[in-house]
């Protein structure tokens, strides 16, 4: 009786693995690396709920080749090594013919090996140290600007600004340090003095001792780069140790809305760079997509502050969707090849990648609009240019 | 000058809740010789409790603290009745990974409860910070500081001053001897474990208003307990309040004037440095058993 019982629970299972796999040979998968938990969780889960929309939207539509879109999504806890197993895991487990991630540069610096192992190309919604285009990994395709775009971007502004002499505050990994590195270099070119560079670790939580540091200096203008969460932190800190500089954050993953709902009055005065413009969908360059992308988000009752970093993940989807359609087929090579191929309209401009890094192996880069924001009155406006 | 000032009033704020963090984890390993890995997800708990008071159910926040502090203390009874009485006796190492488990359990579940999303809880305090001349401070971390030093008080007179707390010193002297005096030495352990629990509890509750709550905060807030506790000398509490504020002062003068990327490393380097140097602490206590 037990022995016939298990023979029978053994095939239930068998067959359930089966009719599993069958069943996922209906859909196309996009493999979605991103922080779920630790220091970028808010950021990761925002872009993951984008990256929904974009799907269900495509799969309403009648899916991809006839098929449904599948996203295999999996957490790379903030952390670089984790980052690179689930690229693992989801290139051979899951055999996903195209990723999206990683969010951080850290992250997706981390993965690009594992793309150049098992030739496998990914779509990169979020980072922005320039390396990641310039080393020569012909997997990478790139929608959102390197910190080098976003500096030339703001290179327009300073002179409007009066910057005289800035220093910087950013997070110690390759996103900060890069940026640092871009802008300084910018200002420089524009004649402006660079003081201090004070760094903070991604998971800090206090950062007043840098900030105190600030507060003595003789700079006007700080730059910060970081996620929300430590912004958030950053601008409550700064307040109470009566730190009254000019602050311009750079990197596109403040959700202004998010700052201004957790860090009040502190958060008045202080000015943004970022890469969407969810509270002016009339001035992106696809008014409508943004809209129809804002109404879905507030249907699904999500926080509309999250839109800012979320619409990187509905476009990096929508832009892996367009490469398999491109490619007729759901094959690592084809998808690479048809990436170079497609024009998306973008929520934040048009997606076509021009080549950048070494030649013969060049990664794609598209080139995506940067906007100043400044928080007035605990209100978003536009910084006229 | 006047950031220095500032320096060491971030010292004095910071250096409150640290001491706080190592009184509960060196009593713990004092008295039971338990390496408590629990104490950070206590931490974490803390801050959780504030959050589900205060931003979920809308109640004060001053009641939300002791609400806190006491569900951290059940939460440590609760530890130590189920995970620890049963290995009673048992060899260091075996606690040790009981207590990895538990630490990696409790994590896993405020995860899945939470969320990995990290959260903030309003207080009632005024935004403008208090100046005093050329340096500031928030109304909350001047709470918070009133708070940890009230807590490290009550403490210091639980156990010098009461029945309970003459037989835990008992207990951290001579097991044996006080089990054959009649001292109810599960009882003490049960205490012990709860109390030193619902100081990490308070430590988080106390902080979680002034960071941010996620599931892993406590991880970095139990190294930096474990570095007090070094410092001051296992099972020695005016050591813990003491390496507290050399933590503090380490962090801030580093951050400071060194590099702000090894901020967190001071702790590490204390470490480093205090077992090279003076292996039992740097105020090792005459009657330290074990």
């Amino acid at each position: 009786m037990m022995r016939s019982l298990r023979t029978v629970s053994f095939i239930a299972l068998a067959t359930a693995c089966l009719g599993g796999s069958a069943l996922a040979a209906d859909t196309i998968k996009i493999g979605v690396n991103e922080p779920l938990t630790g220091a970028f969780a808010a950021s990761g889960t925002y872009v993951v709920n984008g990256a929904k929309i974009a799907a269900d939207e495509i799969n309403a539509k009648g899916g991809l080749l006839g098929k449904q879109v599948e996203l295999v999504i999996e957490d790379n806890k903030s952390n670089p090594t984790e980052a690179a197993a689930v690229a693992e895991k989801l290139i051979t487990s899951d055999k996903t013919p195209v990723m999206m991630g990683a969010w951080g540069s850290s992250l997706t610096l981390a993965v690009m090996p594992k793309l150049m192992e098992y030739e496998v190309p990914m779509v990169v919604e979020t980072s922005s140290s320039s390396k990641i285009t310039t080393t020569g990994n012909p997997y990478i395709f790139r929608i959102s600007p390197p910190s080098s775009v976003e500096a030339a971007a703001f290179k327009t502004i300073v002179d409007k600004l009066a910057l005289k002499k800035v220093d910087f505050l950013v997070i110690n990994n390759d996103w900060g340090r890069g940026t640092a590195e871009d802008f300084s270099k910018m200002m420089k070119e524009k004649g402006i003095e660079i003081g201090v560079v004070e760094t903070m670790d991604q998971g800090a939580q206090d950062m007043s001792a840098q900030l105190s540091k600030l507060k003595g200096t003789d700079s006007e203008t700080i730059i910060v780069t970081t996620a929300v969460d430590q912004l958030t932190l950053i601008f409550k800190q700064a307040a109470a140790l009566g730190l009254k500089k000019r602050i311009i954050t750079t990197g596109g993953s403040q959700n202004p809305d998010q700052i201004i709902a957790q860090a009040g009055a502190a958060a008045n005065g202080t000015m943004h760079l970022t890469t969407f413009l969810p509270w002016f969908p009339d001035q992106t360059p696809n008014p409508e997509a943004t809209k129809y992308f804002i109404s879905e988000w507030k249907k699904r009752g999500f926080d509309f502050a999250g839109c800012t970093e979320s619409f990187r993940g509905y476009d990096g989807i929508r832009t892996a969707a367009a490469a398999i359609e491109k490619a007729g087929k759901a094959d690592p090579a084809a998808i690479k090849a048809a990436l170079w191929d497609i024009d998306v309209k973008g929520l934040n401009g048009d997606i076509l990648f021009k080549k950048s890094g070494p030649a013969g192996k060049e990664s794609g880069q598209s080139q995506p609009n940067v906007y100043l924001i400044e928080i007035d009155d605990g209100k978003v406006g536009m910084k006229s240019l | 000058m006047s950031e220095f000032l500032q320096h060491l009033l971030n010292t004095l704020v910071l250096g409150g809740t640290y001491a706080l963090l190592g009184i509960g984890l060196t009593l713990i390993f004092g008295i039971m010789n338990v390496v408590n890995f629990t104490h950070g997800i206590l931490y974490t708990f803390g801050a959780y409790i504030m959050f589900i008071v205060v931003q979920k159910l809308e109640l004060n926040f001053f009641l939300a603290l002791p609400v806190a502090v006491i569900s951290g203390w059940l939460l440590g009874a609760l530890v130590e009745l189920t995970l620890l009485r049963p290995f009673r006796g048992s060899d260091i190492d075996t606690t040790m990974l009981v207590m990895i488990g538990a630490w990696i359990a409790m994590q896993s579940a405020t995860l899945w409860v939470w969320g990995g999303v990290a959260k903030s809880v309003p207080t009632p305090f005024p935004e403008a910070p208090l100046v005093l001349g050329p340096v500031s401070v928030s109304w909350l971390r001047l709470f918070v500081l009133a708070a940890a030093a009230l807590l490290i008080v009550l403490t210091y007179v639980l156990i010098n001053r009461t029945r309970l707390g003459c037989a835990m010193r008992a207990t951290f002297q001579d097991h044996d001897t006080a089990a054959l005096m009649g001292v109810n030495v599960d009882l003490v352990y049960t205490s012990t474990f709860a109390v030193g629990s619902s100081l990490a509890a308070a430590a988080g509750a106390l902080l979680g208003p002034v960071y941010v709550v996620y599931p892993q905060m406590g991880d970095l807030a139990a190294v930096k307990a474990f570095a007090i506790v070094i410092l001051g000398g296992l099972g020695n509490i005016t050591g813990a309040v003491i390496g507290g504020f050399i933590l503090a002062l380490a962090e801030e003068l580093g951050a400071g004037y060194v590099s702000s990327g090894y901020r967190d490393a001071m702790g590490f380097l204390i470490i480093i440095a205090v077992l090279i140097f003076r292996p039992t602490g740097l105020f090792p206590r005459a009657e330290r058993v074990g």
